[in-house]
């Protein structure tokens, strides 16, 4: 057990599945020798050489078009896109190819790669360092999308998405790198060191993925969130002191349906936050879901709070980023309803 | 308003010359006399045979010239003379006839609305076939959808084949795809995708994969000139210079990408096979439809990866006799009868030729061997058809929902449920 912040844990994550599976490969821009811009790769070419862990080109749609063809030779490759934002240039080979190559070939051919992208905002990142394109992905079919909240669960997940013989899109939020952000931007970040979800087993381990978790059990609002927005659900639950029950979702495809419909029956309510712009975005989905299967227990509206439908602003970040204000709002509204 | 001091000198406008932008057009349209002055047609054996060590800035010439070892009387010229023995020629013309009877065969089956959609690769049966024999059965192929010839040589199934195109009860892809978009694992033949140019760089990755794991198999791939233009051609071209991927990268320039010609894909001005030059890559372009020189040339590019001297460009420069599918009406925008002169001919009567001339073979035994084949074809589309044609459910269409991933995840079982499986 060592204490992690996130890319330790993801390092680590790397690290174990290099040495356990002689076909895991990683890869990406920047990835290889100088260790990866966010350090997330550091130290592995070191340790396994250079044909396991490898600096690529800058175009994302032949890292990701070579993955699938070293997936279907046998590799487990591990593709690093180093921003969300710039997985676009491998949409094709992502939506066209990945997705399908099961399907199409009957089970002849499968793509058992993992994209490994940091995710979202809060960073002043600007229009093409802060999006948060999940919903463009899990309308894929055939696409498993995984986003941590914590290192203990990005390392775990990462390890069941590496496993898994189907394409995992993989986004990691940049934001809680370092420490876990609940939206209080004034505030000096706290380190994951000082939070128990950074005591991370050394070894091998995996969470299921498909699996959500309880983030902080409650009984009068189910609220339902990943990645960042998680630690700001968290924060606006506490200052609102409305005994809001967090859902991490953890996988958004598969959905852990069961966890989402137990808790909004118990609740009543429900709100649904994301980073992501709204019209469209994953909440929709999630909104629809809770409508179709908790319809005679809903109390009041499904609220979503969400980034807008504008491209990221980076002068208005704090207007853009669904803080904890935003997301009390709503929770005093659901109750109110 | 603030004036720049640093401003360029101009011409005064009246001076200049209005611009026009340039919208490239095939020689010939319909009702046109067909045109192939463009095509430079170089004597065979012109052209030498370089070691498979040499570097690529020793092979331009390459790029530009054409390969050819066939001459206009069948004779085989040249040091790139393969010197097959006869029987593997004989074994490579009843391939390719065999592509060709099949193909007319499918063509008419769709006629006859037994099912959606067939694509011929008549004038091109050379590239397949003399490429699937140059290299070995466990290499591995990334074809685009006109290389049928690659299964038939490897000994494929037709009854196999025409039940994916039928999407009968006996489809290995379930009625899942769209007819020939052919998978058979066991031929080391991939999916074949709808997308154009994705299986580029898949192919050099698996090739690069071959490379880490310390394997001897090298993979091949085909596009066709006009899928060049897309960015996968680029991305595959950077990762198999950078990373030596032991990869056959071919560009099947049959001068027509549906209903434009080959200018519009960037060829008025450089040959297909110049775009490798950029990228430190060998580009060999080759006569298409001389079978003797794709396989030399194959055979070259695989020697060359084979031996860690990294990947090949080859452009197999041929002509697209057929429609572009059964859904494609060429009359509509080349003369109708523009094949009958391209200056390379057919690659059958080619082959036919020189083994007539070798005394190999006779004119007689070409009807026969066509005779056979039909029949062949016929009895295999018999059997396919036993399966069920076009309208018979494939299976069960509780099967739609299988394979979209590996274990049935909760919401796809719902939603067969509600389809009532």
């Amino acid at each position: 057990m060592s204490t992690m912040n996130m890319i330790q844990a993801i390092n680590s994550a790397l690290d174990v599945m290099l040495g356990r599976d002689d076909n895991v490969v990683v890869f990406g821009e920047d990835v290889g020798y100088f260790g990866g811009v966010f350090r997330a790769t550091a130290g592995l070419q070191k340790k396994y050489g250079k044909t396991r862990v490898f600096d690529t080109p800058i175009a994302e749609g032949g890292i990701l078009g070579t993955a699938i063809g070293m997936g279907v030779y046998g590799l487990r490759p591990v593709a690093e896109i180093q921003f969300a934002d710039y997985i676009y240039p491998a949409f094709d080979q992502l939506v066209s190819e990945a997705a399908r190559l099961r399907y199409r070939s009957g089970g002849e051919f499968w793509a058992p790669i993992t994209v490994r992208a940091p995710c979202g905002g809060g960073i002043f990142g600007g229009q093409t360092h802060s999006q948060s394109p999940e919903g463009v992905f899990t309308h894929v079919c055939g696409l498993k999308t995984v986003i941590p909240s914590n290192p203990y669960d990005a390392k775990g997940l990462l390890i069941a998405a590496i496993e898994d013989d189907d394409p995992v899109i993989f986004f990691e939020p940049k934001r809680i790198y370092n420490g876990p952000f609940d939206g209080h931007h004034d505030r000096p970040l706290q380190p994951w060191s000082k939070f128990p979800q950074s005591e991370v087993p050394d070894g091998y381990y995996r969470i299921e993925l498909g699996k959500a978790a309880v983030a902080r059990p409650g009984s009068a609002v189910t609220v339902l969130a990943y990645g960042t927005m998680v630690h700001v659900c968290l924060a606006a639950v506490e200052e609102t002191g409305i005994d809001g029950e967090v859902i991490d979702l953890r996988t958004l495809v598969p959905i852990d349906l069961d966890t989402i419909v137990e808790s909004v029956k118990k609740t009543g309510r429900c709100v649904i936050v994301h980073e992501a712009t709204r019209t469209s975005g994953f909440g929709a989905e999630l909104s629809a879901l809770v409508q179709e299967n908790c319809f005679y227990h809903l109390e009041a509206p499904i609220e979503r709070v969400t980034g807008w439908d504008t491209p990221y602003p980076h002068a208005f970040e704090w207007q853009y980023f669904p803080g904890p204000a935003r997301v009390g709002r709503a929770l005093k509204k659901v109750m109110e309803g | 308003m603030a004036q720049h001091s640093s401003s360029a000198p101009s011409a005064a406008p009246a001076a200049r010359t209005p611009l026009r932008l340039h919208i490239p057009e095939p020689p010939a349209r319909p009702g046109d006399k067909p045109d192939f002055s463009y095509v430079r047609v170089p004597p065979a054996g012109s052209l030498p045979r370089p070691p498979i060590d040499a570097p690529e800035r020793a092979l331009r010439e390459y790029a530009e010239g054409l390969i050819r070892v066939l001459d206009d009387d069948g004779r085989a010229v040249g040091e790139w003379d393969p010197k097959l023995d006869a029987e593997t020629l004989r074994q490579g013309l009843r391939a390719m006839m065999l592509t060709r009877t099949f193909d007319d065969r499918m063509l008419r089956v769709q006629r006859q609305g037994k099912t959606s959609f067939y694509i011929k690769s008549t004038g091109e049966e050379a590239v397949a076939v003399a490429q699937a024999y140059a290299l070995d059965p466990d290499d591995m192929l990334f074809p685009s959808y006109r290389q049928q010839g690659l299964l038939i040589a490897r000994g494929h199934s037709l009854v196999d084949m025409m039940c994916q195109i039928f999407n009968n009860t006996r489809d290995r892809l379930k009625g899942r795809q769209l007819p020939i978009m052919y998978s058979v694992r066991e031929k080391n033949f991939f999916s074949i995708s709808g997308n154009l140019g994705t299986q580029y760089p898949q192919a050099v990755g698996w090739a690069m994969a071959s490379a880490m794991k310390g394997d001897t198999r090298i993979a091949a791939s085909w596009v066709g000139e006009g899928t060049t233009a897309e960015p996968d051609f680029h991305h595959a071209l950077t990762f198999a210079s950078v990373y030596q991927a032991p990869v056959i990268l071919n560009v099947v320039n049959n001068q027509y990408a549906i209903s434009s010609f080959q200018a519009i894909a960037g060829g008025e001005r450089a040959t297909f096979a110049a775009r490798a030059i950029g990228y430190g890559i060998p580009g060999l372009r080759v006569d298409g439809n001389d079978f003797l020189a794709v396989y030399a040339v194959t055979r070259w590019a695989a020697a060359r990866a084979r031996a860690n001297l990294g990947p090949t460009l080859i452009e197999l420069f041929t002509y697209r006799a057929a429609a572009h599918s059964t859904s494609d009406d060429p009359s509509a925008y080349r003369p109708l009868d523009e094949s009958q002169y391209w200056p390379l001919g057919d690659p059958i009567e080619r082959l036919k030729q020189h083994l007539i001339l070798r005394g190999e073979w006779s004119e007689a035994q070409q009807q026969a061997l066509a005779k056979a084949l039909d029949e062949q074809v016929r009895a295999d589309l018999k059997e396919a058809e036993s399966y069920g044609t076009l309208g018979t459910p494939p299976a069960s269409p509780k099967t739609m929902f299988e394979d979209v991933f590996k274990h049935m995840p909760p919401h796809l079982i719902k939603q067969r449920q509600e389809m009532g499986y």
